[in-house]
């Protein structure tokens, strides 16, 4: 039961709110710092801001929740006119999941694993909302089509890991509808999931914030999708609000040399470039001295802002910013260099794949006695690509697509049900890891997507480094050290983190170290795993530049997997396209990226979100996931919005190349999508 | 999930037998056999050679392996050289009076652990919990015969509230170990409720610091629904497989306390034989043991499959 929203008043009204933790030392270290925004009904907000910015901690505070250890150290939080941090459990019990209500960040996580979906959404209703509890199942399944979930009465009564990642996304949504909230606050949720599925989530929760007159306070550190839902959006840094306006002021051409970095460092699908590092890290909790938090890493930075703290203040167009000189910020540059001429590549192939398949289903006696058909089980069919010296393949496709099943066959993991996997041209891989030689293993490096499971965090760098070097060219003593200091400055680290462990360097940091290892090797093909998802894309533009560089340097050839269409753009020479492990489309990534492209493209393409708040994607297609490719014709066609009909289930689409060596599977052969070029 | 259970099973029976074989090697590998302790340390020539053909003992080991794996599958643990009883009513007795010590312990350590280390885990760091987090310790590192001992002094030397030691043979009625079994149970309680109790109380933690009892608190759940319906089912699933753990080495563990209170039970007898190289019974206690052991773990991994959605949903997803 809700009461109507008041009429004019801001429904959350953060004032001057700072929140922080007592240090070792006993002094108090903040996390938030003077924070004064609010949220009008009907209205979104959007909060981005690199890992670490407090973002999260802000939205928490405004339900009146910190994490273990952290305190108010001033200022207060109101909705609708009540203190939140002035309330007893009692009064905070019933705002929450009520009134105000949390979409998660990770709903995998964040969803009890031993109840059913519909008994958590149930419980929700049984303490919020004023419906008789007979009403309550009938409820749960409206709430579970509000969220546009197919088959509610099936999914009602599934455990969180018998969802799909959207499906548990959803979940949390329709939990958090069951008590009719007037505001919203929803931290990061859809990060992790897939474009499309991103983009139907973003869709569903813009109309149900334009059908309910609900506020939104929307935590993100995607600028695209704080772009397609934010009306106003508010940029921290280092616990600060630095820069509030309108989503066009803070998108289009942003007066804080902060935002104005972020921006740059974002892969842009309309950019023909590498994005723009923003060098440098944040200052940690305390850390941000008496001038502007941003002073090191400002490119415009004076005398002034080392030792004078700018206010939020307000400029001509209304947007607020934190800046001492909001006059020369426009001299900052908001995209990369362009680098948009075709780079000339040697001939001398570096890595073949020839109809490579692949099962994760153990063929057993049985099957291979009855002689069963073991093509329709496999995972990935069909795969034939050649790569050349220094070149970059980029490997995209939704989440099951089989990405990472291809590389794991590659690096030997995993043997093919059949086909070749050739280095060189002439050097046949054996299938398995184990039957390889050093130099076999050498030349074929794998990079994973979190460092923190692929370094040994009881070793230091140094042993790290020493171990492909000991192994693979016999290296010790001076020698060791200083091919591992050189290694280091290869990834822009100084020969003071050899000292170091894992557990004391940055996200960014520990992935330019698992690159160094891969380097270490010398190898001639490096397989990168979504490498970048998991950095603040700040990090990201610097890991990118640093692996098109060692590429330069030493003319190594990578495959490069993303489920993030614009970084694939950004770094790749040519681009394949898999759905269900069979390949779609492959060629230059000028022409997979411009205007003919395959309908699974196309879908994919049209669910990006740019950074730009008159962008609207065009969402073609569902996101249903699909657990199998289908018997026969093409693995596309339950989807496909361009389907032609029967020749699409019953035939399997014919290759066809065109002059640039560009190749499509579809039977359509007026494949044109005005989209991007 | 039933072809996982049969596998399980099936792994539980070959690690028995394999124990079984390791028992009769390391048995035969003990200088000695029956016979040089039957008859005298001396004994030399005629008599031994005579003994040992009565007792079959100069057959190849393979053969009298296999004669008494069979005769240990019908129950038949063979005949003790001494007194000639059958070896299965002396361990039996034994088994009786060790059951009762491991029930005890059972019946009062589990649910006390239970209790004490939810209630540390939700007061952390307030003083009930570090009371009882340090009592844990201690009662971990402290062995068990100084435990034991200081156990005795107080409750039988300084108070004398019960007997410090058990003089109840051991086919004696159960009732007649009343009250002198209460102490070695209140030993084997105290270390068996440590064990227990820390990982009660760190996996409680754990499961109140996830992403889905924060959500439970943001979702305005009241804190003590939290605490049972989302909390509690969650952190106490890896604790079966602790409680197994500790059941079966609880077992073993009687070794120590069955020797310093002069119980009758399993333990003692097994130390005994082997000093007594009663190479029989010795290989008939551990092959108890063992059996228990695989039994009890069995057991907690069903336990734990029946109990979690991830493991009893598994073939809904396998195809
Ligand atoms: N160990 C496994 N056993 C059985 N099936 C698996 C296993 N690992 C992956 N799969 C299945 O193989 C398919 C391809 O998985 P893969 O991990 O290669 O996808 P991906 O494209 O890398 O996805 P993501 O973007 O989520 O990483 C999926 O259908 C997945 O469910
Ligand atoms: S105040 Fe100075 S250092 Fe801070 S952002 Fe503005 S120009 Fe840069
Ligand atoms: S072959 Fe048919 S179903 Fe497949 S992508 Fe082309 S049009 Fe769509
Ligand atoms: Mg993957």
């Amino acid at each position: 039961m809700t009461t109507p929203p008041k009429s004019n008043g801001p429904i959350v009204a953060v004032d001057g709110l700072s929140v922080g933790f007592r240090s070792r030392a006993g002094a108090w270290l903040p996390v938030l710092r003077d924070i004064t925004l609010s949220v009008g009904a009907g209205e979104s907000i959007g909060l981005v801001g690199e890992s670490g910015s407090g973002k999260s901690t802000l939205a928490l505070a405004m339900m009146g929740y910190l994490k273990t250890g952290l305190h108010v150290l001033g200022g207060r939080v109101d909705f609708s006119g009540i203190d939140m941090f002035a309330q007893d459990r009692q009064s905070l019990e019933k705002v929450r999941g009520g009134r105000l209500a949390l979409i998660p960040q990770n709903s995998g996580q964040s969803l009890a694993p031993n109840l059913r979906v519909g008994a958590q959404i149930g419980e929700a209703l049984r303490l919020h909302s004023a419906l008789p509890e007979a009403r309550h199942a009938a409820r749960v399944l409206d709430l579970l089509t509000q969220v546009r979930l197919p088959d509610p009465a099936s999914i009602a009564r599934r455990y969180p890991h018998e969802l799909s990642g959207g499906q548990q996304q959803r979940v949390a949504i329709a939990m958090a509808l069951a008590g009719e909230p007037e505001a919203l606050l929803l931290d990061e949720p859809t990060t992790g999931l897939d474009v499309t599925t991103q983009a139907h989530i973003l869709e569903l929760l813009r109309d149900l914030a334009r059908e309910t007159g609900l506020a939104m306070v929307y935590v993100s550190h995607d600028l695209g999708a704080i772009a397609h839902v934010c009306d106003r959006v508010a940029v921290m840094y280092a616990g600060e609000v630095v820069l509030e306006g309108t989503a066009a002021q803070v998108l289009r051409d942003p007066s804080h040399p902060y935002a104005r970095g972020l921006l740059a460092s974002i892969p842009k699908l309309s950019d023909v470039c590498l994005p723009r590092a923003l060098d440098g890290r944040p200052p940690p909790p305390g850390g941000a001295g008496d001038g502007c938090a941003f002073v090191a890493r400002c490119a415009i930075a004076t005398e002034r802002c080392m030792v004078e703290r700018p206010d939020l203040s307000r400029l001509a167009d209304g947007a607020k910013t934190r800046c001492h000189l909001p006059q020369q910020v426009r001299s900052i540059p908001l995209s990369g260099e362009h680098n948009a001429q075709r780079r000339q590549l040697p001939v001398e192939l570096s890595l073949s794949l020839e109809d490579l398949a692949i099962s994760y289903a153990r063929i057993g006696l049985l099957e291979r006695l009855t002689g069963r058909d073991t093509a329709k089980v496999a995972t990935v069919e069909g795969i034939d690509i050649v790569l050349r010296q220094g070149e970059t393949l980029g490997l995209v496709g939704e989440s099951g697509s089989g990405k990472s099943t291809i590389l794991k066959s590659i690096a030997g993991l995993l043997p093919p049900l059949h086909g070749q996997i050739a280095l060189r041209g002439q050097d046949d891989l054996p299938p398995r890891v184990e039957d390889r030689c050093a130099k076999h293993l050498r030349d074929v490096q794998l990079i994973f997507q979190n460092p923190d499971e692929s370094l040994n965090p009881r070793q230091t760098i140094a042993q790290i480094l020493a171990q492909p070097l000991k192994l693979y060219f016999g290296l010790s003593g001076q020698a060791l050290i200083a091919r591992t200091t050189a290694l280091l400055a290869q990834v822009r680290l100084g020969a003071h983190y050899l000292d170091r462990l894992p557990s004391q360097l940055s996200g960014g940091e520990k992935q330019r170290v698992a690159v160094a290892r891969a380097f270490a090797a010398q190898p001639v093909l490096v397989l990168c795993d979504e490498i970048t998802s998991a950095l603040d894309v700040s990090v990201q533009a610097a890991v990118l530049e640093l692996l098109d560089d060692l590429r330069r340097e030493n003319g190594t050839s990578y495959i490069f997997v993303s489920h993030d269409l614009a970084v694939v753009k950004a770094l790749s020479d040519r681009v394949a396209v898999l759905y269900q492990g069979r390949l779609c489309e492959i060629g230059p990534t000028v022409d997979v990226y411009g205007p003919t492209a395959h309908p699974y493209t196309e879908v994919l393409l049209g669910a990006v979100l740019e950074p730009d708040p008159d962008f609207v994607p065009s969402l073609s297609a569902s996101d249903v996931v699909e657990l199998s490719p289908p018997a026969c014709g093409c693995p596309f066609q339950r989807r496909c919005p361009k389907r032609l009909g029967a020749i699409c289930d019953q035939t399997e689409p014919p290759p066809r190349t065109f002059a640039t060596g560009h190749t499509i599977w579809c039977h359509r052969d007026d494949l044109a999508a005005p989209l991007f070029s | 999930m039933l072809s996982m259970l049969m596998r399980r099973s099936a792994l539980g029976l070959i690690t028995v037998w394999l124990v079984s074989i390791i028992i009769f090697i390391g048995v035969e590998i003990l200088p000695g056999d029956a016979c040089t302790a039957f008859l005298e340390r001396e004994a030399q020539g005629l008599l031994l050679e005579n003994c040992r053909r009565d007792l079959g003992l100069d057959r190849p080991a393979w053969m009298r392996y296999g004669e008494w794996a069979a005769n240990a599958l019908s129950g038949n643990l063979g005949v003790s050289p001494d007194g000639q009883r059958q070896i299965s009513e002396l361990v039996g007795y034994r088994l009786r009076n060790t059951l009762l010590l491991a029930s005890g312990a059972i019946l009062c350590g589990i649910p006390l652990a239970l209790f004490l280390g939810i209630v540390a885990a939700l007061w952390r760091d307030r003083p009930f919990d570090i009371i009882v987090s340090t009592t844990a310790i201690a009662a971990m590192t402290i062995p068990e015969f100084v435990s034991a001992t200081l156990l005795i002094l107080i409750f039988s030397v300084w108070l004398g509230w019960v007997p410090g030691i058990v003089l109840t043979s051991s086919n004696a009625p159960l009732a007649e170990f009343f009250p002198e079994v209460l102490l070695p149970i209140a030993v084997l309680t105290l270390v068996m409720t440590a064990h227990i109790l820390r990982t009660v109380r760190s996996s409680v933690i754990e499961t109140l610091a996830s992403d889905y009892a924060q959500m439970a608190i943001l979702k305005g759940v009241p804190y003590w629904q939290m605490v049972i319906r989302h909390v509690l089912p969650n952190a106490l699933l890896p604790t079966i497989n602790v409680v197994a753990l500790t059941i079966a080495w609880l077992l073993g563990g009687v070794v120590v306390i069955e020797t310093v209170f002069n119980y009758p039970g399993l333990g003692r007898m097994m130390i005994d034989s082997i000093s007594d190289r009663d190479l029989p019974v010795t290989q008939a206690i551990a092959l108890i043991i063992a059996s228990v052991y695989v039994g009890v773990n069995l057991l907690a991994d069903l336990l734990t499959m029946v109990a979690n959605p991830r493991l009893r949903t598994a073939h809904l997803r396998g195809k």
